[in-house]
């Protein structure tokens, strides 16, 4: 998989299951985007195959959500907040009742914001609309890209309560991260990218550190245990 | 106080100010787009580029609305094609397209010296020779981008705010940015004709800049946008009439004029509340 240069990912063979939700990890570059944009869609794989919901995935496309890295979009424009989660109804299969845009919004706390222009918005806030964007259509697959980018403690550990309860729902949730420490608090399951599947399984992989130096190289950041050790001594 | 009415005893001031008219909300709803997409450039270019088509409609005699038209909807798809297939950046592209047009108009125009006043009305603006043909065909024209805009103005808005995510929902992104390529090619065609291919660029982006300058979310945009486009063009035309200037140009000062006067009311607004 990759852009037409070299490739980004090679052998991935990677099946998430409903209800699961996972973590993608990996140093930039490591093709964690990548493989959320195969997923979506938005880029094909030059080999293999990639089924989602046993169809193509541009195929499943309305039964999935994407929200890309928030810095990719233009958060000058003379949007309100209620503008851009009604985006969520774009593209989307059969109707979408009514009162789904207010429940998308309080379902983040963000329901105060709906009339707010959008340039006001701190990057937890934007983080929160977007993932009401997304929620609008009640997709049966979510993909975030980095959504813990540019938060606050406290709005990540709210998106992540929403994040855990919809995959309690039987829908699929897959994360793309820097924040190893918020993998080891909020998942269960975690996927090493280098390139590569490094590691895939339980997220106590992290602390195995021939795993953390496969995936990040040799400049491998802090792993989410250190800090815990510390804490013991 | 001039008598307001006194202009409107004559039919080709009438026309003129209709054509001004539409020409304004044509550039106003289209214009919004060029702002938020940071498009200036690319209109500038655009309407450089139908210059061969204009002076080959005319050496044809045929319209030169329709020529004009073919040749910027051309171009628009061409620059973004070639941005796409060649992996320039896009103003670079634009820039290759909009001089080799550009030439080739005024290889053309070297060919032909008899009927110059009228092309020279093309690159500056006859806003009072339209015929009523001309103003007929602007007329449908206006509607056609008008309700194409308003039509799909969500998808657009989506479009522009976010691509990747739109691309994700399924949208196919490359065809509704041809589409406004080709609707921002039409309308500067349908404008050359009043305000000229040198200053069309002004009525596509100052409204929607004045506008920018203090709107606070799309609605209000659009509504400002045309009332400055409108008040721009009823009062250039109204203002060349009694001082004896050009149309073109006095429609777009007094649009320059109302850009100027937005920008120092918001300033000092914000000092004030400051």
């Amino acid at each position: 998989m990759g852009y037409g240069g070299p490739p980004v990912l090679t052998d991935v063979d990677l099946a998430v299951s409903e209800g699961e939700l996972v973590a993608l990890v990996g140093a930039n570059g490591a093709g964690k985007s990548t493989l959320l944009k195969v997923i979506v869609g938005l880029l094909s794989p030059s080999t293999g195959t990639v089924r989602v919901f046993g169809t193509e995935p541009h195929l499943a496309a309305p039964r999935i959500a994407y929200l890309p890295q928030a810095e990719e979009l233009r958060w000058d424009y003379p949007l309100r907040v209620d503008d851009v989660v009604a985006m969520g109804r774009i593209g989307r299969k059969g109707s979408v009742p009514e009162g789904a845009q207010h429940d998308a919004l309080a379902r983040v706390s963000a329901a105060d914001l709906a009339r707010r222009p959008i340039a006001a918005l701190s990057g937890g806030q934007r983080q929160r609309v977007l993932l009401a964007r997304a929620l609008v259509a009640r997709p049966e697959l979510l993909l975030l890209d980095e959504p813990a980018t540019g938060v606050d403690p406290a709005t990540e550990e709210q998106l992540m309560t929403v994040l855990r309860d919809i995959a309690s729902t039987g829908r699929t949730v897959l994360v793309s991260t820097h924040d190893l420490a918020g993998v080891v608090a909020h998942f269960r399951r975690v996927v090493c990218l280098n390139g590569r599947i490094v590691a895939d399984g339980d997220v106590s992989l992290l602390r195995d550190d021939r795993v953390l130096r496969e995936t990040y190289g040799g400049h491998r950041p802090a792993g989410p245990f250190d800090y815990a050790d510390e804490h013991h001594a | 106080m001039p008598d307001l009415f006194e202009p409107l005893q004559y039919g080709f001031v009438i026309r003129a100010i209709l054509a001004a008219s539409i020409v304004g909300i044509v550039c106003a709803s289209v214009g919004i787009f060029v702002i938020l997409r940071s498009l200036a450039f690319l209109g500038d270019a655009i309407s450089h580029a139908a210059f061969p088509g204009v002076v080959i409609a005319f050496l044809l005699k045929a319209n030169v609305i329709i020529g004009g038209s073919i040749a910027a909807i051309g171009s628009a798809l061409a620059i973004g094609l070639i941005a796409r297939r060649s992996g320039l950046r896009e103003d670079a592209t634009i820039g290759v397209v909009f001089a080799g047009m550009f030439a080739l108009g005024v290889v053309l125009f070297g060919r032909i010296r008899t009927y110059t006043g009228d092309l020279l009305g093309i690159l500056l603006g006859d806003v009072l020779g339209v015929t009523e043909d001309q103003l007929v065909l602007a007329a449908v024209a206006a509607i056609v981008i008008v309700s194409a805009l308003w039509i799909l103005r969500r998808e657009l808005i989506f479009v522009s705010f976010d691509p990747t995510g739109a691309a994700a929902a399924g949208l196919p992104v490359l065809r509704y940015d041809a589409l406004l390529l080709g609707l921002i090619g039409l309308a500067i065609a349908v404008s050359v004709q009043v305000v000229g291919i040198v200053l069309v660029v002004a009525m596509l982006v100052t409204p929607a800049a004045t506008a920018r300058l203090i709107a606070r979310d799309l609605p209000e945009m659009v509504r400002l946008t045309v009332a400055f486009a409108l008040a721009s063009a009823v009062a250039g035309m109204y203002a060349s009439y009694y001082v004896n200037t050009a149309s073109g140009g006095t429609i777009v000062l007094v649009a320059t004029l109302l850009f100027a006067l937005t920008w120092i009311a918001r300033s000092t607004r914000r000092r004030q509340t400051r």
